[in-house]
C-alpha cells in the first residue's frame, strides 16, 4: 500500500471537509439548515486553520 | 421568582425500533440511514466517514490498543481504541487483513492516527442520528 504524504494544510483541509459534511448532515432538521451549518462549520475550521497557523508563525518569531 | 420548569424527559423509544439501524450504522457508516430510507444523507455520511478512514490508512496512521499504566496512558489508549473500533467493519476488516502500523514519529503518521480515530468518532454521531430518526425525534 503506498504511503500518502500530505502537507499540514492538505491534511487539515481534508479533515475539515469530511468533518463538516458529517456535522452538517447530523445536526439540523432541514436540508437548507444542514447546508448552512455544514458551510458554517467548514468556514470555522478554515478560519481556525489560518488563525492558528499565523499564531504559530508569529509565536516562533 | 418561580423556578424554571424542566421540560419533561422524552421516553426512550423501544429497543426493537432503533437497534437494527444503530447496529447497522456501526457496522457500515451510514447503513442505519440507508435502512431508514434516508439514502441521500446515508451516501454523504458513508462517503465522508469512509474517505476519512481510508486517508488515515494511506497516511499509515497507527491504531490504538488498550494499555494499562498511568491515567493519561489509559485514557489516551482506551479512548483511541474506542474511536478506532467505532468505525465498525472498516476497522474489523483492516485489522483482520493484518494492518498493524507501529506508532512512528512524523506529522503524516500522526495525522493518519487522528483521521482513523475521528472517522470512528464521526460514526458515533451518525449512529446517534440514526437512533433519533428511528425513535421519531428527527425526520
Amino acid at each position: 500500500m503506498p504511503k500518502m504524504n500530505l502537507s499540514h494544510f492538505e491534511a487539515s483541509f481534508l479533515f475539515a471537509v469530511f468533518s463538516s459534511v458529517v456535522l452538517g448532515v447530523v445536526s439540523k432538521r432541514t436540508d437548507k439548515e444542514r447546508l448552512h451549518y455544514g458551510l458554517y462549520v467548514f468556514g470555522c475550521f478554515v478560519a481556525a486553520l489560518f488563525g492558528i497557523g499565523w499564531l504559530m508563525y508569529f509565536g516562533h518569531g | 421568582m418561580a423556578a424554571k420548569e424542566k421540560p419533561p424527559k422524552e421516553p426512550m423509544p423501544p429497543i426493537n425500533v432503533w437497534l437494527a439501524p444503530v447496529a447497522l450504522g456501526w457496522l457500515v457508516p451510514g447503513g442505519g440511514h440507508f435502512l431508514l430510507k434516508r439514502t441521500g444523507r446515508a451516501a454523504l455520511l458513508c462517503a465522508s466517514v469512509t474517505c476519512m478512514f481510508v486517508l488515515g490508512l494511506l497516511m499509515r496512521g497507527a491504531m490504538f490498543k488498550p494499555q494499562s499504566g498511568d491515567i493519561l496512558t489509559v485514557l489516551i489508549n482506551w479512548g483511541g481504541f474506542v474511536g478506532d473500533i467505532a468505525s465498525g467493519l472498516l476497522y474489523l476488516l483492516t485489522t483482520w487483513l493484518g494492518y498493524s502500523q507501529p506508532d512512528m514519529p512524523g506529522a503524516v503518521h500522526d495525522y493518519g492516527s487522528k483521521f482513523l480515530v475521528t472517522a470512528g468518532l464521526l460514526n458515533i454521531l451518525v449512529m446517534v442520528d440514526a437512533y433519533e430518526i428511528a425513535g421519531g425525534r428527527k425526520s
